[in-house]
Order: structure tokens, then C-alpha cells, then sequence
């Protein structure tokens, strides 16, 4: 086969010189178009618009009492809603100099003292904490308790003690009226 | 699997273990190809190549995809309407069966016309049919899937020629669809099946090539490669100009997809599946209708057989007969370069079939009705009276002593 | 090359065979307008779709529904978010169930789909006499002739009905429909709405619009996949000459 490879090859050098520029070229061309092409594939797995367009959730905060706490679905994640107590308030403040994992100020982390609006997902390892029910252990902190793996979260929702590397996040929110709340 | 050598100690290493490069080397670059293959040999490449498109633009399709009757059509729209690009991804899938269909036909008739399918490639020709076989049931059970109403009421006849049977046809028909009509069992099926076969028609397409390398690519002359000089390793000559095929293809295909994308679709698949109401014509995808033409030629009961069966034997057989191909043509000759008669009857052939698949694609009215009889009856002379008989009563030219010899005196 | 003549005409008359068993239909040929987004470079006309859609808001949504278009996606036609807000909630939708386990009748919300004017197709068929009027998300591309068919159908109505059809009590003759006889009356009108952006109301014009507004409604794509395509086009041309050159260069010293 090597002596029909050797007859294939141009004989002079300038003419090699040529095809081999053509040979580069149109293979750079191809690598980009071929790439390209792959990029609508990959885009598919992304959100769909409609997906896009359920991105916000309203709250109906009104019927919430002081020291309770509700769950609302948000993109597919629970979002933890509580009405703290002037005791939780004051405990959360009150640690914003203590030794934290994940430095915050309870400030930084509510729009309005009263609602503290996280997303309730350890950010352990993707379980959610208990603490919005009365009846759910709140851990140390008096907030919430993991119990995939043992992290505790205090009344600001800030990782205290547990692997867990982070506060829970706080998501995007607007108050629409004193009552309602819209996530996302 | 002499050839391959490399500096590399890595890739010698590997290669010593697991042959890849090897066998790389010897069956996609040096492999020795006939000099003279012209451009009708680039689409069993391009069938391939569409192939790859269906696979990867199915697999992503199916991510968006709900196969439940109260789903399906719905979740069609949504790829089309919100899914980031998946009008894009459904409308190659939708256009690309069609391409695919264009590629194998292509393929086949050069295959009839030079003559391809005769000792010593037998086999390779069955492994052919095969994967068109299993093309035409993908096909199938892809369009039920939308679930739009050509989806429901193909399903429904097709899967209803089974019932010709005698005794056990109902029986089939029952178990085809896992119930007493075609519904949400079925569309499950379906769904399954149109997934799994594609991946076999890979399979057989290993086969087909495997079958390939071992006799090799015939030729437009139709006479055996002999020496050096009749072939040229496959790289780069036909890498590139398989490449350049493609790329003749992509403007032909996406043509299609951005400017008419259902051209070759049915206005009524964009209404939802009814199973109370037919549409009042229906028809089969364009590439089956020649098969579609014969199964409706035949109208009467004869010798105490029913007209159904006879159809569906008849459209069955239309394929079957395809297998048997290389014995019914009796000629020593290849190519039909050198068969001035076979050359007139190939073409002959091929007009019948454009006028079978016309045929197939309008109303059951007269004069199509007899056109369409007529042309069945001369589908299967073709095979079984015309071929045999060609090869006895032709005189073929004088055929040349080599590729290389063909060659240098048409350059001369 | 007449090989690959003859060739090209047989995949052409496969084609066509396909094509052509689509033309039967019922009726006389469809009036052929010409609209803005046909041919290679043809796009939508933002302004008619939004003409398109006053009538489709006012007038058809009243019996035919539009489910397979959100609110959101009514920005394509030009409505701003406070207009889509508006029209979303001129409509009201079952609400998830309340934590008494109620299920409530909430305002639609731009994510949702058009709203339909009846619960259900039963509902829809009983006001109407027995006639389900056809979702139209799709009519555009569900009819053969697609937006012609819409076009001229909608002109199609024939008050006198011509010698030789009976046209059954609460149907109307139409010259375009398969079969004449349709059950819905005849809808367009000189100045049947007022447009928000003047133009005078002609039966023509209201056609016209409602066409275009329905063609987006099936095929909302169509512009990002025409000028997709151009653009991959041109890539193709370029690349293919590329491999056409490289090609004749590697076959060039062969012989």
C-alpha cells in the first residue's frame, strides 16, 4: 500500500505546500462546524422555555402566626417561610459575632426581620433539614436539623455545627404587598 | 493486519493488546478500493451518515419525550415550541427518515444497475435488504409516536394486515397491541421498539460492512479488481470524497429542514389522534407507497383465497423476492453498462416503481386502480420473468481485460 | 449526466407523489395571497401579528381555543409583559387545591397556555350545536394548503347557495371547506375590530392577519429557522467547496 500512498503525493514541493494548507483549513473549518452543530444538542438539556417561565412563586404570607412556618415549592425545591419570633430574631443577631462557618449578619439575609425566606436544601449534600413543623427536632441552634448527615442551622438559617460547608441560600424575593411574597 | 507501525510506545502498547489501530489501519485507510467508483457509490456513506443524524437526534428527542396517549402529542409540541433548539432536533429526526430512505433507495438501484448483488457478494446484498427491512418497521413505529392522527390510523392498518392470516391473524393483531385497539399498550411498544431497532440496524450494519471488506466494493464495470494497479487505498481518496458527499448532502437535507420542513409530512399528524374519526385519506409515508400500491392492486377473491390475503402475501413477497435476486438474474454480466437490454429494463423498472409509489400515494379510484395492477403484475415479471430470461437471450458487450486497463484508455 | 438527470427527476417524482396526494381535498383551488415569512428569505411582519392577534383575542377566541401557546410567548407578536399580563388574566383557570384541599378558579398568568372559552370539548361541541370548533394552535400546518386554506376559507362564505348543494339547517355554504357545508357562520367583516395600529379593517386585510397570526401560532420558529439556516447554509457552501478543492487536489496525481 505504501507505494500508492508515495504516487498519491504531489511531486512538487510547492504543490504540497498548497494541499497542505487546504488539508489544515478545511479541517479547522469542519472542526468548527462540526462543533457548532454539537451546540444545539447540548442545549436541548437546558431549561425549556416553559420551564424558564415557571420560575416564580407568590406567597400568601397573611395566615402565617409568629414562630410558624410554611414550605412552598420553588423551582422544584422547597422554600422554607418563617414568621420569627422577637426571641429568634434576637438570638440570630446576637450571634452575628460569634464564630461562624459561613460569615453573614442575619441583616444580610432578611428583607424584613420577620420573614426569613430560605431554600431548604442542606448544602451538605442535598437533603431537607427538618424545623418547620413544631414537632421537628431544630437542632441546636434552634433553627433546623439535617438528618441525612447531622448539620445544624440557626434561627438565620446559618450553618453552625455539621458538615455542611454553607449557610441555606437565600432566594430571590420581592415583597408584592405587606402579605404576599413573590419568589424567584 | 500488516501495515500499522508507530513510534508511539503507548498506542503500540494498547494496540498489542486490542488491535483497534490495526484494524483501523487496515480496514479504513490502506483497504484497497476499486480506482474507478463513481459518484453513485457515495451513498452507502451518506446512509450511514444519516444513520449517525437519527441515532443522535432520536436520543435527544427522547428526553423530551412522553409515550402516553394523553402525553405524546402534546410533548411533541413542547420539544417544538420550548425546548432550547428542539424544533431544530425534531425537524432532522422528522426529515432525516426521509433522507435515509432517499440515501437506501439510491443505494439499492445502483445496486440493480451494476449489478452488485451477484456472486461473490450474495450475502452482502441479503445483510442489504435486512437493514432496509428493519428501516421500514423503525420508520413505522417512529411515525406512530407523535401520536397525531396519520400516527393512530397508520398504526391501525398496518398493524391490521396482520389479521389476513388465516386463524392466527387476529390473534397477532390482539398481541401486537396488547389490547382490543391500538392505545396507550401499543404507543408504549412502539416507543420501546423504536428505540431498540435502531441500534440493530447498526449491528447489521457492521455486518453489511464486515461482508463489504471481505468481498469488496464492486465497481461501475463490474469486473473483479485484479491487481495494484485496479485499486487505491479508501484513504484518503474515498475519505475525502465521501466527505465532500456529505457535505453535497447536508445543503440537500437542511435545504429541507430550515425551508420545508414538512414536505414530506401529513397535514393531518398536526391534529391529535381520534380514535373515532378517520381521516378521509389516508396514507402511508411516501417510501412505503409502492409497497402500499400493491398490497390495494389486488380487489378480488380468487381460488377461495381473499383479496386481503392475497395483498398482504403480495407486498411481503415484493420484498422477499429481493433475496432470491441473485439467482433469478441469469447473466454472467455485472454491470449494466455491458447489458444494453438489462440497461432498457432497469429503467423500465425503476419508472414502474415511481409510478407504483404514485399510484399508492392517491385515492383507490379508476384508472389508477388498474395502472396500479398493471404495474404490480410487471414489479414481479421483472424479477421473475424478465431477469431470467435477460440473461439467456442478451448478448452483453465485450467486457475490459481490467479496471486499469478501462481506465487508462478512456484518459487516452 | 443523464443518468443523474433521469435520477433527479425520479426522487423529484417520489416526492411530488406524496406532495400531490396531499392536494385532494374539497372545494375550489385556494386563493394564493403571497404572505411575508414564504420563500427563502421570508419573515414574520411583527405589526400583522399583532393585528392577527387583536382579532384572534376579540372575535375567534370566543369558541376556538389556542392551547398549545402560552401567554409568555405573545411577546413574538409584539405585547408588552404589562399587555400579556392583561389578556393572561382576562381569563380564569383551576387553581392547584388550596390547603383546605379546595380547588379555586384563579386569573391566568403569563405562563400559562391560552386559556380555552370552554372547559371542556364536550362543553364546546354542546354551545355549539353539536360542532366542536378545532383548536387552532396548529391549523395552520393541520390543513392541507396550510395558510392559504386559512386565508381563503375564511373570504370563503357564500350567502346564496349555488344550484346543486343543500346545505343543512345551521350550516353555511363555504367554497373552500371539504364538503361546503361548515358550522361556523361567517365571521369577517369590514371593521370588525378597531386595530390598535389603524389600519383600516378590510375583510381582506382581517384574512390577511388572522393568517399570519395563526401561522406564527403553529410554527412560532419559523423566523430563528429561516435565519438559522441561512446561516448554516452559507457555512456548508464555503465548507463544501473546501472539500470539493481538497479533493481534486488528492485525486489530481492519481491517474
Amino acid at each position: 500500500m505504501a507505494d500508492s500512498a508515495t504516487h498519491a503525493q504531489p511531486s512538487s514541493t510547492d504543490g504540497q505546500t498548497r494541499r497542505d494548507f487546504l488539508l489544515y483549513a478545511t479541517t479547522a473549518v469542519g472542526a468548527a462546524g462540526t462543533a457548532a452543530a454539537l451546540w444545539p444538542f447540548v442545549h436541548s438539556m437546558n431549561p425549556a422555555a416553559d420551564t424558564l417561565a415557571m420560575s416564580t412563586t407568590d406567597v400568601d404570607l397573611a395566615a402565617i402566626q409568629p414562630g410558624q412556618a410554611i414550605t412552598v415549592v420553588w423551582q422544584g425545591k422547597p422554600v422554607f417561610v418563617r414568621r420569627r419570633t422577637e426571641e429568634e430574631i434576637a438570638a440570630a443577631t446576637k450571634d452575628d459575632a460569634a464564630d461562624l462557618r459561613d460569615k453573614a449578619t442575619d441583616a444580610s439575609r432578611v428583607q424584613k426581620p420577620e420573614w426569613l425566606i430560605l431554600i431548604g436544601v442542606c448544602t451538605h449534600l442535598g437533603c431537607v433539614p427538618l424545623g418547620q413543623k413544631a414537632a421537628d427536632p431544630k437542632g441546636d441552634f434552634g433553627g433546623w436539623f439535617c438528618p441525612c448527615h447531622g448539620s445544624h442551622y440557626d434561627t438565620s438559617g446559618r450553618i453552625r455545627k455539621g458538615p455542611a460547608p454553607l449557610n441555606l441560600p437565600v432566594p430571590k424575593y420581592t415583597f408584592t404587598s405587606d402579605t404576599t411574597v413573590r419568589i424567584g | 493486519m500488516s501495515g500499522f507501525q508507530t513510534n508511539n510506545k503507548v498506542i503500540s502498547w494498547l494496540d498489542q493488546r486490542l488491535p483497534i489501530f490495526s484494524m483501523m489501519q487496515h480496514s479504513a485507510i490502506d483497504y484497497p478500493t476499486p480506482r474507478n467508483l463513481n459518484y453513485w457509490w457515495n451513498f452507502g456513506s451518506l446512509a450511514a451518515f444519516v444513520l449517525v443524524v437519527m441515532l443522535l437526534t432520536g436520543i435527544f428527542l427522547v428526553m423530551n419525550y412522553s409515550s402516553h396517549t394523553s402525553l405524546a402529542f402534546d410533548s411533541v409540541e413542547r420539544i417544538m415550541r420550548d425546548v432550547n433548539y428542539g424544533w431544530l432536533i425534531r425537524y432532522l429526526h422528522m426529515n432525516g427518515a426521509s433522507m435515509f430512505f432517499i440515501m437506501v433507495y439510491i443505494h439499492m438501484f445502483r445496486n440493480l444497475y451494476y449489478g452488485s448483488y451477484k456472486a461473490p457478494r450474495e450475502v452482502l446484498w441479503w445483510v442489504g435488504i435486512l437493514i432496509y427491512l428493519a428501516m421500514m418497521a423503525t420508520g413505522f413505529l417512529g411515525y406512530v409516536l407523535p401520536w397525531g392522527q396519520m400516527s393512530f390510523w397508520g398504526a391501525t392498518v398496518i398493524t391490521n394486515l396482520f389479521s389476513a392470516f388465516p386463524v392466527v391473524g387476529q390473534h397477532i393483531v390482539t398481541l401486537l397491541w396488547g389490547g382490543f385497539s391500538v392505545d396507550n399498550p401499543t404507543l408504549n411498544r412502539f416507543f420501546s421498539l423504536h428505540y431498540l431497532l435502531p441500534f440493530v440496524i447498526v449491528g447489521l450494519v457492521v455486518v453489511h460492512v464486515w461482508a463489504l471488506h471481505t468481498v469488496k466494493s464492486n465497481n461501475p464495470l463490474g469486473v473483479e479488481m485484479k491487481g495494484e494497479a485496479d485499486s487505491i487505498p479508501f484513504h484518503p481518496y474515498y475519505t475525502i470524497k465521501d466527505l465532500f458527499g456529505i457535505g453535497v448532502f447536508l445543503i440537500f437535507f437542511l435545504g429541507f429542514v430550515f425551508w420545508a420542513p414538512n414536505f414530506f409530512g401529513e397535514p393531518d399528524n398536526y391534529i391529535p389522534a381520534n380514535p373515532m374519526v378517520t381521516p378521509p385519506h389516508i396514507v402511508p409515508e411516501w417510501y412505503y407507497l409502492p409497497f402500499y400500491a400493491i398490497l390495494r392492486s389486488f380487489t378480488l377473491d380468487l381460488f377461495g383465497i381473499p383479496a386481503k390475503l392475497q395483498g398482504v402475501v403480495a407486498m411481503f413477497s415484493a420484498i422477499i423476492i429481493l433475496f432470491f435476486l441473485p439467482w433469478l438474474d441469469t447473466s454472467k454480466v455485472r454491470s449494466a453498462k455491458f447489458r444494453p437490454l438489462y440497461r432498457q429494463f432497469f429503467w423500465l423498472f425503476l419508472i414502474d416503481c415511481l409510478v407504483l409509489g404514485y399510484v399508492g400515494g392517491k385515492p383507490a379510484e379508476e384508472p389508477l386502480v388498474t395502472i396500479g395492477q398493471l404495474c404490480t403484475a410487471y414489479y414481479f415479471a421483472h424479477f421473475l420473468i424478465i431477469m431470467p430470461l435477460l440473461g439467456k437471450l442478451e448478448k452483453p458487450k465485450a467486457l475490459p481485460a481490467s479496471i486499469a486497463a478501462a481506465v487508462l484508455k478512456e484518459k487516452a | 449526466m443523464r443518468k443523474l438527470i433521469l435520477s433527479a427527476i425520479a426522487a423529484v417524482g417520489l416526492m411530488a407523489s406524496s406532495g400531490a396526494a396531499m392536494a385532494s381535498g374539497g372545494g375550489e383551488p385556494l386563493m394564493k395571497p403571497g404572505f411575508s415569512w414564504e420563500g427563502f428569505f421570508g419573515r414574520y411582519d411583527q405589526a400583522q401579528l399583532k393585528r392577527g392577534f387583536e382579532i384572534f383575542n376579540g372575535v375567534c377566541s370566543n369558541c376556538h381555543g389556542l392551547r398549545l401557546v402560552a401567554y409568555r410567548n405573545l411577546a413574538a407578536v409584539g405585547l408588552t409583559e404589562d399587555e400579556i399580563k392583561a389578556v393572561a388574566s382576562a381569563r380564569e383557570i383551576a387553581d392547584t387545591p388550596n390547603d383546605e384541599g379546595e380547588v379555586r378558579m384563579r386569573p391566568g398568568r403569563p405562563s400559562d397556555k391560552y386559556i380555552g372559552p370552554f372547559p371542556n370539548d364536550k362543553a364546546a361541541a354542546f354551545a355549539n350545536g353539536g360542532a366542536l370548533p378545532p383548536d387552532l394552535s396548529l391549523m395552520a400546518k393541520a390543513r392541507v394548503g396550510g395558510p392559504n386554506y386559512i386565508y381563503s376559507l375564511m373570504q370563503g362564505f357564500v350567502e346564496e347557495v349555488p344550484e346543486g348543494h343543500t346545505i343543512p339547517e345551521g350550516k353555511y355554504f363555504n367554497k373552500y371547506f371539504p364538503g361546503n357545508a361548515i358550522s361556523m357562520p361567517p365571521q369577517l367583516m369590514e371593521d370588525l375590530v378597531s386595530y390598535s395600529d389603524g389600519t383600516k379593517a378590510t375583510v381582506e386585510q382581517e384574512a390577511a392577519d388572522i393568517t399570519a397570526f395563526l401561522n406564527w401560532a403553529a410554527e412560532p420558529e419559523l423566523d430563528a429557522r429561516k435565519s438559522l439556516g441561512l446561516k448554516v447554509m452559507i457555512f456548508l457552501v464555503v465548507f463544501t467547496a473546501m472539500l470539493y478543492a481538497l479533493k481534486r487536489q488528492i485525486w489530481k496525481n492519481l491517474h
